[in-house]
């Protein structure tokens, strides 16, 4: 077991410096921070899916999540928006919210005064419906207000990396309220519901401009570590700033990797992880054993959350930019499944690999799709079939095709994962 | 040449086998009873015969042809029919659609063992237009034994008919069973109420873990003392 | 009068239209899960695959100098809709029945029809690229204007060509569905392993034959739904896959596994949709001649912004799910 993961991380060593030597290290350098954030969020939905069973569809809102937070903390401040009215009826609305909770919440304890049965039904949609009109009337001109006036709220210029934490909270909060809806319901109807929360989170972020700025997009965000401009201003040649930069971010990431990983093992070793391993098993008999099934579920699904907010953030941290029109279920959701069924559900390193190496062949299935549509091509025009069409548009798509093939050959042929979970006896 | 003869049949689910050698030869004429405790693989040997789990050792014979390890749609339109102890009704279906799923694999006109069938069961033609799901127990395992009947079956094997039932319905059910035997099907019944089966019973095999102890005529396996005792419970 | 037309124009024919392309889809969604117990991510590929197959069809037509009386993409439907059918055996018998011979379970073929989302949308893009076509370059389409004047309307009643018969193929589809469900040997033994997979088995029932005839449904309704959704708009990759949650949400809605769950869940999203966005003051508006000032209605006076439209179709669901998750025809339960 151990022998074929080092072979296997060999292996995907010597693809990185293959594809370093063809494509070029700066280019490499970016694709592999980029895979540390991948390989954190791999391991968010590694928690949940490969130890507690849950089935969550919703990534991308997790990784949106992320994104808006770590804009909203390290961007810097936006002055003309804090000397406008905009604090003031943001403050109000928030106000309007809270009002409106406080209704509803009121009505769910109708049943004290001797409200029940339909006329509470009829009272908790009234509540629902006057506290969205409330809300409704007090946030609609605060955010035509602050487009108007100051385009939007603008940021808090802290430290990237508390941008991160707060990306880690906020997607926290939102998977204990889709916890706390969702998690009852059986494995299918789960990955219908976290697909809706995540096209909210979705729909929300990219047209809420007065917060993120929506389809305008934020640009650029600061890095937590050295931008390969300030090392060129320090008198250091465009290459070597650019690596060393990247080195810097990447090493950030590593780092933080490393202790997750770290404390997740530590977590799983002990008893919590055999509980959690009880639970998935057989949550039937882990239920009738006492264990609170439903408590200990939520419990994974927030924690898998918060490393989905983080790699979110890092990721917009790293490409300096939150556009949340480009976030997609393909390439965000389902491709970090891709990464945990190739790796091997239930085990870090396996999702760690996978994470890498899925990452890896997304990225090089354009160049190498161009390459062999450019080879076809030439070939098509010498026997005068005549050259293939919009190369360029094509082999940027063959990475979808790429990545549906990889999932149906592993689920056909190793569907435990290349570096399967390791099955502990339990004494 | 019996309907239907297992020969020292092994099978099981993939992992160690249930049924180590079970051996039982059933005429057309014969009311074969299975009897055992918990476990024996009385279920076991007639999940075995309609190839619903691995069989890996022996022969099962049936009408002169192996038929070890075929799938139920091929065994009903060779005359075989099962009714299985639990989920035997397609509830959200009406009584007279759960008989027309029996008669799925005849392509000829089943009006008339439709006909066969309510005489056999009058209730059955009063609530035909009913739900399945909707009937009381003792009416649902008619529905089940109906539809079991509507591929005009030589060989009908029931896994516990009496399981669940009350009294008078048991008495019922066992009063169906004899005069369907009558009418020229052999039944294979796996029973509870072992005494009570055993009674009618021209051929009984007692099983314990996975083979056969003892085997001879009900009444005779009744008077037998040993069986009687450590089977029967005294 | 001239509002109510409005209303009809705006709510009525288009919840009308979506909810026939939901139901449509939905009924798919629904036999596969009450057949084969697991939720079909790439029938959102059947449907996009199918209208693009349609469009082919109608392209060559139209290349053959072949004029038709009704839009082309009607009269290739039957040819596509043949087409898909194929198309989703071959799916099913390449990428599903392998896992199912193994016993995989239902969450294994739930990721692997992932997987089949994934290549299908990739194969369309890579033919196809990433831009929209329309059914109607070759072609006119037809609009129909009614005059309304005689109910003392200025608006006319607005419905195009495809959507009257979208409508009516739709109706006779449903209808066609009912009596193969109720009547044929093949549909009841359809109901039946929904009902029961194994007392049918048990019965003698052939339920490789059963899973065959589930998936040349579901990918012909499929087919019929893409195809109309691209004639109602536009086609383009990504037609179908955006609008997969909705048509899940009607088959939870509806009960999953119950067709005709499915069919009320389906035109239940669609109207919801439809209103919700509606624009209530263009209904309302008489009434600011007999309000005070004070209590003007706003220009603007919707539920949910257009932007959010896709949002009902999920806070439905949830809602269905904490009330009554069996749905509203006691489909499979939580």
């Amino acid at each position: 077991m151990i022998r074929r993961s080092l072979t296997l991380f060999a292996g995907l060593f010597v693809l990185i410096l293959v594809i370093g030597w063809v494509l070029g290290m700066p280019f490499t350098s970016s694709r592999l921070v980029e895979a540390a954030a991948y390989a954190l969020i791999a391991m968010g939905l590694n928690i949940q899916w490969g130890y507690g069973g849950l089935f969550n569809f919703g990534i991308m809102g997790f990784l949106m999540v992320g994104g808006a937070a770590v804009t909203f903390i390290s961007y810097p401040a936006n002055p003309e928006f804090w000397h406008s009215d905009g604090p003031m009826m943001l403050g109000r609305a928030l106000l309007a919210f809270a009002v409106g909770a406080a209704i509803v919440i009121a009505v769910r304890r109708a049943d004290r005064i001797g409200i029940t049965g339909r006329w509470k039904g009829v009272l908790t949609v009234l509540a629902w419906f006057v506290a969205y009109v409330l809300y409704r009337s007090q946030i609609d001109p605060a955010a035509a207000y602050i487009e108007s006036t100051s385009g939007w709220v603008g940021g808090l210029g802290g430290h990237p990396v508390l941008g991160w934490l707060f990306g880690g909270v906020l997607a926290a909060g939102i998977a204990y309220v889709i916890g706390k809806i969702c998690l009852g319901l059986r494995t299918d109807y789960l990955a219908i519901a976290t697909i809706g929360i995540s096209e909210i989170v979705r729909a929300l972020i990219k047209n809420m401009d007065w917060l993120t700025r929506g389809t305008l997009t934020v640009s650029p965000i600061p890095w937590p570590t050295p931008l390969p401009q300030d090392l060129q201003a320090g008198g250091m040649g465009m290459d070597q700033a650019l690596l060393l930069s990247r080195g810097g971010f990447l090493l950030l990431a590593i780092v933080v990797l490393a202790i997750v990983m770290w404390l997740i093992n530590r977590a799983y070793g002990g008893p919590w992880g055999r509980m959690m391993r009880a639970i998935r098993d057989n949550h039937v008999a882990a239920a009738s054993m006492g264990k609170n099934v439903t408590a200990r579920q939520l419990e994974i699904f927030v924690f898998g959350s918060v490393l989905m907010g983080i790699g979110g953030a890092m990721l917009v941290s790293f490409v300096q930019i939150f556009d949340p029109s480009s976030y997609q279920p393909i390439n965000h959701t389902f491709l970090i499944w891709v990464m945990i069924i190739v790796g091997g559900a239930g085990n870090n390193w396996g999702a760690l690999f996978g994470a890498v190496l899925i990452w890896l062949i997304w990225v090089i299935s354009e160049p190498l799709a161009r390459a062999i549509f450019e080879t076809v091509s030439l070939w098509s025009t010498q026997i005068g079939w005549g050259a293939i069409p919009d190369i360029d548009v094509r082999s940027a798509q063959m990475r979808v095709f790429v990545l549906g093939l990889v999932i149906t050959i592993a689920l056909r042929f190793a569907p435990k994962g290349l570096i399967p979970e390791v099955v502990r006896r339990e004494g | 040449m019996p309907l239907i003869e297992l020969k020292h049949v092994v099978g099981g689910y993939g992992g160690a086998p249930i049924l180590n050698g079970v051996d039982m030869a059933i005429e057309r004429s014969d009311i074969g009873v299975i009897v055992g405790p918990n476990g024996a693989g009385k279920s076991t040997t007639l999940k075995a015969i309609f190839g619903l789990l691995q069989v890996t050792g022996g022969t099962i014979e049936f009408a002169g042809e192996n038929i070890a390890n075929s799938l139920p749609d091929k065994l009903v339109p060779k005359g075989l029919s099962f009714v299985p102890q639990e989920k035997n009704v397609f509830t959200s279906m009406s009584v007279e659609e759960n008989l027309e799923m029996g008669a799925f694999t005849r392509r000829d006109d089943f009006r008339q063992t439709m006909q066969w069938v309510y005489q056999m069961f009058p209730v059955l033609a009063e609530k035909r237009r009913q739900p399945a799901g909707e009937l009381s127990g003792g009416q649902r395992q008619m529905v089940a034994m109906g539809r079991a009947l509507m591929s005009k079956p030589t060989l009908l094997m029931l896994d516990e008919p009496s399981a669940g039932l009350s009294p008078r319905y048991v008495i019922e059910i066992f009063e169906t069973i004899v005069r369907v035997n009558k009418e020229g099907v052999g039944i294979l019944m796996v029973e509870q109420n072992a005494r009570q089966a055993l009674a009618f019973a021209s051929k009984g095999f007692v099983l314990a873990g996975g083979q056969n102890r003892f085997t001879g005529t009900g009444p005779e396996l009744i008077a037998d003392p040993e069986v009687a005792k450590s089977f029967l419970g005294g | 009068m001239t509002e109510i037309i409005f209303f009809i124009n705006q709510v009525v024919i288009s919840g009308l239209v979506l909810g026939c392309i939901y139901a449509l889809g939905a009924i798919g969604i629904t036999l596969i899960f009450g057949i084969l117990r697991f939720a079909h991510f790439a029938h959102s590929e059947l449907m996009t695959g199918g209208a693009f197959i349609a469009f082919l069809l109608a392209a060559a037509f139209a290349s053959w100098g072949i004029v038709t009386p009704i839009p082309t993409g009607f009269v290739v439907l039957p040819l596509a809709m043949v087409l898909t059918a194929i198309l989703s055996l071959g799916i099913d018998k390449g990428f599903y029945a392998p896992l199912r011979k193994r016993g995989a379970k239902p969450v294994t073929l739930l990721i692997a029809s992932i997987g089949v989302t994934l290549m299908v949308q990739g194969l369309i893009r890579l033919f196809f690229g990433t831009g929209t076509y329309s059914f109607f370059d070759t072609e006119p389409k037809e609009i129909f204007r009614i005059d309304t004047a005689f109910l003392g309307s200025t608006r006319p009643l607005v419905i195009t060509e495809p959507q009257v018969l979208m409508i009516l193929v739709t109706l006779v589809s449903v209808v066609a569905l009912h009596f193969f469900l109720t009547r044929s040997r093949l549909g009841k033994a359809m109901r039946a392993m929904a009902d029961n997979a194994d007392l049918a088995q048990v019965s003698g029932i052939n339920t490789a034959l059963v899973v065959r005839v589930t998936w040349v449904i579901a990918g012909a309704l499929a087919c019929m739904a893409g195809t109309m959704l691209a004639l109602d708009v536009t086609l383009k990759p990504d037609l179908a896959f955006n609008i997969i949650l909705p048509i899940f949400a009607a088959a939870i809605v509806g009960g999953l596994g119950q067709a005709y769950g499915a069919i009320a869940g389906g035109l239940l999203i669609g109207f919801a949709e439809t209103l919700a966005v509606f624009n209530w003051t263009m209904l309302f508006r008489p009434l600011n001649a007999i309000l005070p000032d004070w209590l003007q209605l706003p220009p603007t006076l919707a539920l949910v912004p257009t932007e959010y439209k896709l949002t009902v179709a999920f806070v439905i669901l949830v809602v269905t799910l904490l009330v009554r998750p069996t749905g509203i025809f006691k489909g499979a339960s939580s």
